[in-house]
């Protein structure tokens, strides 16, 4: 049994719920790794590419399942209006192993940000991508 | 004949649609059918002057501008994305 799935929804997400469906795959799990980016100083609006977003997001899970030996993985994006302090995205990963699970996870929200089509708004305008953003991503290269 | 044109984000604003479909016989690279769109608009023209801002994707696959669009495609023009 193996689980990887994407999913972008204007709601909140349950973290505890999400990884519980991780945890409980298989007994070969030993190890889940989660990640939860949260709305920091001011609100956010968060437009997306629908159709496109779940695409890359599949394929950046393809990615990581190649370089690591993993056994679930889930991302949830949301989008929409967001509030400081609202939970953004969540990626969980597991494996058998803590190693496969914590670099599978980093590498996963690396490259989340600077390959999945999303664009965050404030009340400044719209959010500018950052460099160290994208070399973040490319020590994965 | 024709693309349909998808924007997002700044450009969705600065034109003012979040997509529209394009008259396109025949296939040409993404970078010249930008430089066509600027003459749809004022708001097409500043969102496109500067095509080293932006990012594309081609049916939902990122390209670079010598991709080529054909008639059917689906173009989408955005800013460098900032999710996550």
């Amino acid at each position: 049994m193996s689980l990887f799935e994407v999913r972008v929804q204007a709601g909140p997400f349950e973290i505890g719920a999400e990884q519980a469906r991780l945890s409980a795959l298989t007994p070969e799990v030993g190890a889940v790794v989660s990640f939860t980016g949260q709305v920091r100083d001011a609100p956010l609006l968060l437009e997306h590419y629908p159709g496109m977003a779940e695409r890359e997001m599949e394929a950046l899970l393809a990615d990581a399942r190649a370089r690591w030996p993993l056994i679930g993985a889930i991302i949830v994006h949301r989008h929409g209006p967001l509030a400081v302090g609202e939970p953004i995205v969540l990626v969980l990963t597991a494996s058998s192993h803590r190693r496969a699970a914590f670099e599978a996870c980093e590498f996963l929200m690396d490259w989340l940000k600077t390959r999945a089509p999303f664009w965050k708004k404030d009340a400044l305008g719209w959010v500018d991508a950052r460099d160290s953003d994208e070399q973040a991503a490319a020590r994965w290269d | 004949m024709s693309v349909r044109l998808v924007y997002f984000a700044w450009v969705r604003e600065r034109i003012g649609l979040s997509g529209e479909e394009y008259p396109l016989t025949q296939s040409l690279p993404a970078g010249e059918l930008a430089a066509k769109l600027r003459a749809l608009s004022a708001g097409h023209a500043e969102a496109l002057t500067d095509l080293s801002r932006l990012r594309l994707a081609l049916n939902q696959q990122q390209v670079g501008w010598d991709a080529l669009v054909s008639p059917g495609d689906e173009l989408a023009l955005f800013p460098p994305v900032t999710g996550g």
